[in-house]
């Protein structure tokens, strides 16, 4: 049986919503009472059935409606996607992995069929039916990254990997946490880091440059990062700051558990074959408070891990505004009993 | 995180004497299926099963890229090394199973490059057999100049010009033909990136007349594995698993190290990639050194070892293992 794929938006009357099945497979990214930076990352296997790592490059009932909120934020922005020249290589890569990918995990949606260089791709959920030649750019209606990640979800940067650093020179970026590729274009792993607090001095992106650096072929890696988001925008993007900032003013004791959510990134990094590059998938999910409070181990552990948030980190994540109100609707739910260790609800599947 | 790269289970499928001193040998998967692509100057890890003895040698990957139906590499006999390459020589004949990694790249073409001007010295060669066949496929501009001790042990040289044509420039060392470096050096156009891949001596003559001619540190790029040296067996005491090891002067201490069941990670096994550093606690003797990986600093402090191809000589060494 497939996906039922929900007609909703992410703008304007923000009709989003996760059905009871993807609220428990939501990806909580806490494992205990309280967080801190980490280099928390694990190699990026497959997980348990009816997770979202049930596939290595999830498709869910989002699909169709995160695809329209990117073709929409394209054609105000089309900077949103880039590529420099030496990147094109590595595009190829990146279909051939999320072709490969979805193929695999849900034959019922999409279906990838290869003669030598000679590819044809459907993908049923959005009416696509292409035949192309694998390396020549002319046979496809967009450059082959650019093409694929339209219908993909998540953002997706790729590395270039050259005198032991990375270098951001690739992406499709319209679903990001206040971060901008048209700024970050061409930067190296430690210049677009360069807004992160507390993190340098703990020296993590020295350790975990290195790890990327030395990230193989077929063993792909993975790690979970998290924020929160006013309203269910998946572009919350400093070019469109204007729209979406004034909302981190509008929550009230009252609306907290319709416009608060929870907004965990699934990031993952995988070496590309051809080129030698690095592609970081960040794929966000969201989920509102009251869908989240549904499962009280994680209406407990939220309200902890909140309350008792560095300022620092706080304040980066821009939660400033609206954290007393926050903390304060959360704590009704909170009875102070201990919560079970690891990320999953107490009703796990 | 883990040891190695995942591995690939293969087939010989084929092996071709080259000349007097190299041999091609053919891998394919043994369940059919296609080998990963790989990226031109990517290795692999050849897992040798001589009886008792387990040898890893990384080799170039010389096939193109475009074509996954098999992996080739090519070995150099070496009559006075620790065996690996006598064993691929001897042993190691079509149908036979052997192991392999994954590739890994450490070698990697520069696409940014306006172009790429490639030289090989020697058995070097096998990592631009690869890049070329990349380049040529995608219309890449490069030119290859490759220097050999006769014409005869000029491996794949004729298969390169019938290629490429003027695009690669043969040197004979028993002709007295040298590279021209300085005037090569000074008359490539901007975006022009450098790649040298062959013996020691090559490599750092390369770097250093690079470098006194102004061209910029990343856009050169060079591959030297070094292969693990013979020499006079030594103690080694483990402070970590508590465990004291004898290195047999045919073996290096990454494989000691491993044959006392204690796995440290690594990729290259020659001296390149840093994987497999290894702390000093405390040592009595000297360090023969012979990875590009640690800084002259490390070296001089005695802190710091690459047992993949590094030994020891004296009385004691204890190592954070």
């Amino acid at each position: 049986m497939g996906i039922t794929f929900r007609k909703e938006t992410f703008r304007d009357d923000f009709t989003f919503r996760n059905s009871p099945e993807h609220i428990r497979r939501f990806p909580f990214p806490f494992h205990e009472d309280s967080y801190m930076y980490a280099v928390n990352i694990e190699p990026h296997v497959v997980g348990p059935k009816g997770s979202v790592l049930e596939n290595l490059i999830d498709v869910d009932e989002h699909y169709v409606a995160e695809m329209q909120d990117r073709a929409l934020v394209l054609a105000e922005d089309p900077l949103r996607c880039q590529s420099l020249p030496h990147m094109t290589l590595a595009g190829w890569d990146l279909l051939e992995l999320l072709m490969e990918q979805q193929a695999l995990g849900y034959p019922e949606h999409f279906t990838l069929t290869r003669d030598g260089d000679r590819w044809r791709w459907i993908n049923r959920p959005l009416g696509i039916d292409d035949t192309f030649t694998f390396g020549d750019t002319s046979t496809l209606p967009y450059g082959p990254m650019e093409y694929i990640t339209r219908q993909s979800q998540g953002d997706f940067c790729i590395l270039d990997q050259r005198d032991g650093n990375l270098w951001m020179d690739a992406g499709m970026v319209t679903t990001q946490a206040d971060w901008s590729l048209d700024f970050d274009i061409g930067m190296n792993f430690f210049e677009w880091h360069a807004p992160v607090p507390l993190a340098h001095e703990k020296g993590i992106f020295i350790r975990a440059l290195k790890f990327l650096t030395n990230i193989q072929q077929g063993k792909p890696a993975r790690r979970l990062n998290w924020t929160m988001t006013i309203n269910p925008r998946l572009d919350t993007s400093p070019e469109n700051y204007h729209k979406w900032g004034p909302d981190r003013t509008t929550v009230t004791p009252e609306n907290v558990g319709d416009k608060v959510h929870l907004r965990v990134e699934l990031q993952s990094f995988w070496r590309l074959p051809r080129s030698n590059g690095i592609v970081f998938p960040i794929r966000c999910y969201l989920i509102k408070m009251d869908e989240l409070v549904t499962q009280p181990k994680w209406a407990r552990r939220l309200h902890r891990v909140i309350r008792d948030l560095p300022e620092e980190l706080a304040t980066y994540k821009g939660l400033t505004r609206y954290r007393p109100t926050l903390v304060e609707w959360l704590l009704k739910l909170d009875d102070g009993s201990p919560t079970s260790p690891g990320f999953g609800p107490d009703s796990v599947f | 995180m883990s040891t190695g790269t995942t591995k690939l289970d293969v087939v010989v499928s084929d092996v071709v004497p080259v000349n007097d001193l190299v041999t091609r040998f053919h891998f394919r998967r043994r369940d059919r299926e296609l080998l990963p692509t790989f990226s031109g100057g990517a290795h692999v890890v050849v897992e040798m099963r001589d009886g008792e003895r387990t040898r890893l040698n990384p080799y170039s990957l010389m096939g193109s890229p475009l074509d996954t139906r098999e992996y080739t590499i090519s070995v150099r006999r070496d009559d006075v090394g620790r065996g690996g390459s006598l064993f691929m020589h001897r042993s190691v004949k079509p149908g036979l199973e052997m192991v392999i990694s994954y590739p890994v790249n450490l070698f990697s073409l520069d696409l940014r490059a306006r172009k790429h001007l490639m030289l090989a010295g020697g058995i070097g060669i096998t990592p631009f057999m690869a890049q070329t066949s990349q380049l040529a496929g995608s219309g890449g501009n490069f030119e290859l100049h490759y220097t050999s001790r006769t014409a005869s042990l000029g491996t794949y040289a004729d298969l390169l010009q019938q290629r490429y044509d003027r695009r690669v420039r043969l040197y004979h060392d028993d002709l007295d033909e040298r590279i021209e470096l300085d005037r090569l050096l000074s008359s490539q156009p901007l975006g022009t990136h450098l790649y040298v891949c062959g013996p020691a001596g090559m490599i750092n003559w390369v770097r250093d007349r690079a470098a006194a001619l102004g061209w910029p540190a990343e856009t050169v790029h060079f591959e030297h594995f070094a292969a693990p040296q013979p020499g006079a067996p030594f103690d080694v005491t483990l402070a970590v698993t508590g465990k004291t090891i004898r290195v047999g002067s045919q073996q290096s201490l990454l494989e000691a190290i491993e044959a006392a069941g204690v796995d440290p990670p690594y990729l290259c096994r020659g001296g390149v990639c840093g994987q497999c550093e290894t702390n000093v606690v405390s040592h009595d003797g000297k360090f023969i050194h012979n990875d590009h990986w640690l800084s002259e600093e490390d070296h001089r402090s005695a802190c710091k070892i690459m047992p993949c191809v590094s030994r020891f000589e004296g009385k004691s060494l204890v190592l954070e293992r």
